[in-house]
């Protein structure tokens, strides 16, 4: 893919925790750089200077969850020439699909005295489930070097340099001995998305999932193994696999395998 | 901005000039350099305030509901994800709650390094604010990119400030947003004494930047506005508040944090999805945050801070909102300046986390985020899942005090050109920081305006 010389890029929220974005606020030494190379039209966050599109790329976190939202999607894509999802969020469904199954209106009565002045969808979905997505960058939160290495490849006009494989080959090229096999720990990383560097194994703890499943992984089976091997009850596996993104396939898939009862 | 009025018919405007009623209406659809969305709307007729609603509708997310049914030791990393921005004050109320629930005593060390911990978000938060959304109100620019031509020196020390404070987030974390070596009752890994000895150098050049933000940021032009708040806080007889402290208000309260519900209660208002808070005792709003922790703790902050705060004639009892840049500046010292000290007592001694059984309990507890005080309860059934959680974000608690502030402000200001009034009704929502993410987000300004409308057609 490649953009026009100066990039006219726009920042956009969906329902979110801001975390994503914020990533490139977090850029603290290359964000001044990043402002003279592309052309940062629409970052609300950011700036009080909105310019209206067309745009070169949008930059789009969070997931629809309202009927509203559902329609500023498609003008965005509308508007935008490229359209990359970042994070969880945006590429799943996020955290607040956890609701997708369960009674919405129960939620609404748990949290709000007066549910009829809520306006919300049954399900939280991410964007490709309403638009054509040109990329998907995944993480809770999203890894801000693979943002600009993103921002970066568009740039110049090449693919992005972002590896497909498991957090698991991440602790390999670390050298952070296996904690299941050594430790007997729960841990998704052989199934989960690199690109947080496999970061919650080298601090003792297994992989929680939060870049979500990698592309043909099978997570089944590793519930199998870590129920056989380590006796971890499906309960707390089936609950590992619920979070940052509970409706990404795979991770629905092995729920249906070993649905509650097993 | 767009002008409401082109909703009205030509029969009501006619009736409404028939009364000699003359109202206003100026929309700003999206608030900008607030962290999440949210609307604004201002109603005045003639020379009187009639109506100030901060909208919010941010899509609701439903986190106390899906929280019921999982396990209390997740609470820290979900509850995380309610704010990208102040994630660590999530993990810290959500941990200290249920560390109250289970009767867990963390150990002098774990205490240490949770302080260094939300050091490090409020370096980092309070640098986003004053350089990245603030700042740019008092010196009439855009963002942060516009104010680095013409200030580059400065910005640099900002950006240098706020990258130290991820740092901290960092090291000790795993990664500035969501950290991962959070659990309760302490950490999965300690760091090492050198890990945190790396942030020493960092963090002294960043607390002379802090030095320096105060001495920038007070020679700003200020609006003359005095607010008579009811400010509430924690306050620790012994240290600035972060993890720990009596819940005390300006208007005499001093209770204990699991007391919170039954003083502060929250109502459900048709233009937010953010519950709005208010006092239980007369229904009025109070405020929480940087100018309620410097009124009622100012004492407590260390000497350098205290310093800067009298250098920069920033007085003791500051009731001027559009201060609160002064005294985030002097926080900024203060958590460089408390970060050091941590680092150079630390000895990396105990156990990097304490636990224990789970029971049928519950328990409470309130922390300090950057914006102000985070509320959660829990609790929890005998296998250790979530029964019932309840969370008040800081942003819900000052909706009310923000409206009140508009409404302050827009009746100073009212002959103010409708451009100029607009800029100082979203500076005075900026003054407190609002995280509609936090409190859901979503925020919308419109005033309206039946005599410009006369003008106008």
């Amino acid at each position: 893919m490649k953009a026009s010389p100066v990039p006219k890029i726009a920042v956009w929220k969906f329902a979110s925790c801001d975390g994503c974005q914020l990533s490139l606020l977090d850029c603290e030494d290359e964000l001044l750089q990043l402002a003279e190379l592309v052309h940062i039209a629409n970052f609300l966050e950011a700036s009080s200077r909105v310019e209206s599109g067309p745009y070169d790329v949008s930059l789009v976190e969070g997931s629809i969850t309202t009927e509203h939202d559902r329609e500023r999607i498609l003008e965005v894509r509308r508007q935008s020439k490229y359209l990359i999802a970042i994070g969880a969020c945006a590429t799943s469904g996020g955290i607040q699909a956890l609701r997708n199954g369960a009674s919405v209106e129960d939620f609404i009565r748990q949290v709000y005295a007066h549910p009829e002045y809520i306006s919300t969808l049954r399900d939280s979905t991410p964007m490709s489930a309403h638009v054509s997505v040109d990329y998907e960058l995944y993480g809770c939160p999203i890894n801000k070097t693979q943002l600009l290495e993103v921002i970066s490849a568009l740039l110049q006009g090449r693919k992005p340099r972002v590896f497909s494989h498991s957090v698991c080959v991440d602790c390999k090229l670390r050298g952070t001995p296996c904690l299941t096999v050594t430790r007997g720990l729960t841990c998704l990383g052989p199934v989960t998305h690199a690109g947080c560097e496999a970061l919650c194994p080298s601090y003792g703890r297994g992989c929680f999932g939060c870049y979500g499943p990698k592309e043909s992984s099978n997570p089944s089976s590793l519930v199998s193994h870590l129920h056989e091997h380590l006796g971890v009850p499906f309960v707390e596996l089936r609950r590992l696999l619920s979070s940052f993104t509970t409706q990404a396939a795979p991770f629905v898939e092995a729920r249906k395998r070993f649905p509650p009862g097993t | 901005m767009s002008d409401a009025n082109d909703t009205l018919s030509p029969t009501e405007s006619e009736l409404r000039v028939r009364a000699g009623a003359k109202s206003r209406t100026i929309s700003v659809d999206y608030l900008a350099r607030v962290e999440g969305e949210g609307a604004l709307f201002v109603k005045t007729r003639g020379d009187v305030v009639e109506d100030v609603k901060l909208k919010i509708f941010e899509p609701p997310r439903f986190f106390e509901a899906f929280l019921r049914g999982r396990l209390a030791s997740e609470a820290p990393d979900i509850t995380a994800r309610i704010c990208g921005i102040c994630p660590v004050a999530y993990q810290m109320s959500s941990s200290h709650a249920i560390e109250r629930s289970l009767g867990i005593a963390i150990t002098p060390t774990i205490r240490a390094l949770r302080r260094l911990l939300y050091c490090g978000e409020w370096i980092e938060s309070h640098g986003l604010h004053v350089y990245m959304l603030h700042a740019p109100d008092f010196l009439g620019y855009t963002d942060v990119m516009s104010l680095a031509k013409a200030f580059p020196d400065v910005v640099r020390g900002g950006l240098f400030l706020k990258k130290t404070g991820n740092e901290i987030l960092r090291v000790l974390g795993g990664r500035e947003i969501h950290p991962i070596n959070i659990r309760v009752g302490g950490f999965y890994k300690l760091p090492t004494v050198t890990e945190l000895a790396s942030l020493r150098e960092p963090l002294l050049r960043a607390r002379d930047h802090a030095l320096a933000t105060v001495r920038w940021v007070s020679g700003f032009p200020f609006p003359d506005v005095q607010r008579d708040y009811d400010f509430v806080s924690l306050r620790h007889p012994d240290e600035y508040p972060l993890n720990e402290g009596m819940l005390v208000s300006s208007s005499g309260l001093c209770i204990h944090p699991s007391e919170f519900e039954q003083h502060f209660g929250e109502s459900h208002v048709e233009h937010s999805n953010a519950l709005h808070a208010f006092r239980r005792s007369d229904g009025a709003a109070y405020l929480v945050g940087p100018l309620a922790r410097y009124n009622l703790c100012g004492d407590k902050l260390p000497t350098i801070a205290q310093q800067a705060a009298r250098d920069a004639k920033l007085p003791v009892r500051c009731l001027n909102p559009f201060q609160s840049i002064i005294v985030r500046a002097v926080e900024l010292v203060f958590a460089c300046d408390e970060a050091l000290r941590i680092i150079s007592d630390y000895r990396a001694d105990g156990p990097p986390f304490v636990s224990a059984a789970y029971e049928a309990c519950e328990g409470a507890a309130i922390t300090c985020a950057p914006r102000g005080l985070l509320y959660q309860r829990y609790r929890l059934d005998a296998d250790g899942t979530i029964a019932e959680c309840k969370i008040v974000p800081p942003t819900s608690q000052n909706q009310r005090t923000i409206e009140d502030d508009l409404r302050a402000v827009v009746a100073a200001n009212i002959r103010l050109p409708t451009a100029e009034l607009t800029a100082r009704c979203e500076q005075t929502i900026r003054n407190h920081d609002p995280c509609i993410s936090c409190a859901t987000h979503f925020l919308r300004l419109e005033i309206e305006d039946d005599a410009k409308r006369q003008q106008d057609t």
